[in-house]
């Protein structure tokens, strides 16, 4: 029974260690509560995205909780104001883990807004 | 069987006002603190007056205005973006010179947008006739239509765009009247930006707003109003 026990212990630490390890370390920026759970917003965040890109543009409706600058407001890096600007930003450290194209933001601005307005208000 | 939709519809009708009452505190909360959250409606359409008189010749602070508030490069090379721009127009017979800023007229029959073979080119319920970026393939269809010539292709990839203003290489923009603006309360960068209150922008389905007692007041005019697409953006002194 012991040993059972201990077998099972080393398993599940090896096994957490190892997914903890493998997985892509991010700058999650304030990060804090989410909209979501977070695991089901790593599955299921491009379909809120998308939900809230067509009511937003097509039909006026903006949904501050679920829009892609609520989500950089809070996951922009707090070094750099961004979540594409360098390999483990919030956005583009997973997609670059999982090889999946992101065109958001060769129309969207990957930079916090606050931010944004501070440097053009400078200039 | 009607005795099963009697039962139905009563569900329904509880329900709905069970989910009216718990939503409806939150729904109030949202809307003082981010203007609209029921989106575009059909009851208000949104234009505007220019008042060609108070136009000055050479002025260019719309223009200015525009380019900023929106990110584009204020260029002007063959490829550039321009979603507003002055025209100085002479009439010969009578030597009289009128000034004035040509955009998108937000027609209400926009032939943009039924030209447009993926639905991107669209109109809001509110008036206000844009580009879906997400939909749009670069097709340029829109840009023959229109008849104002409002309408820019995006040849180059661009940075640093507005959090507001998504734009990008591969699609068709137009002037957007300032949609991002409108929708939190605002109002159009060039219509805030002119220094002679040319530009009178507001809601003209409202009889009290300030454009539609003016539109009712003064002469005005639709620039082609031929063609019976009936634009949002009405001229004085033209």
């Amino acid at each position: 029974m012991k040993l059972l026990v201990s077998l099972l212990l080393t398993l599940c630490v090896s096994l957490a260690w190892a997914s903890e390890a493998a997985s892509p370390k991010l700058d999650i920026g304030k990060g804090g509560q989410c909209v979501e759970d977070t695991q089901w917003m790593r599955k299921n965040h491009m379909h809120l995205l998308k939900h809230a890109r067509d009511d937003a543009l097509r039909r006026g409706i903006r949904d501050e909780k679920h829009s892609l600058k609520a989500c950089i407001e809070c996951h922009a890096s707090t070094k750099d104001d961004s979540v594409t600007a360098r390999a483990d930003s919030f956005c583009v450290g997973c997609h670059k883990y999982e090889a999946v194209k992101l065109d958001c933001f060769e129309c969207h601005s990957g930079t916090r807004k606050s931010a944004w307005l501070q440097q053009r208000n400078a200039k | 069987m009607s005795d099963m939709d009697m039962n139905r519809r009563n569900f329904l009708k509880t329900s709905v006002g069970a989910a009216a009452v718990a939503i409806a505190p939150g729904m109030m909360l949202y809307s003082v603190a981010q203007g609209k959250s029921e989106g575009a409606s059909s009851k208000v359409r949104w234009g505007m007056l220019i008042d060609t008189n108070q136009c000055k010749p050479g002025c260019n602070d719309c223009v200015t205005a525009c380019n900023n508030e929106n990110g584009l490069s204020s260029e002007t090379k063959s490829t550039d973006s321009q979603w507003i721009r002055k025209i100085e127009i002479k009439d010969i017979s009578s030597g009289r010179e009128i000034s004035l800023p040509m955009m998108c007229q937000h027609c209400e029959h926009p032939p943009c947008v039924d030209v447009c073979p993926t639905n991107a080119s669209m109109k809001r319920a509110d008036g206000i006739v844009l580009v879906d970026k997400h939909l749009c393939i670069g097709c340029r269809y829109c840009m023959m239509a229109c008849p104002y010539k409002a309408r820019s292709f995006v040849h180059e990839p661009l940075h640093d765009q507005n959090p507001d203003v998504p734009r990008g290489k591969g699609t068709v923009e137009s002037c957007t009247l300032c949609v991002h603006r409108i929708d939190v309360g605002g109002k159009p960068a060039c219509s805030e930006a002119c220094p002679n209150k040319a530009i009178v922008f507001g809601d003209l389905n409202d009889e009290n707003s300030e454009i539609a007692q003016k539109v009712r007041s003064v002469a005005s005019v639709q620039v082609r109003a031929d063609l019976r697409l009936n634009p949002g953006v009405r001229y004085q002194g033209l």
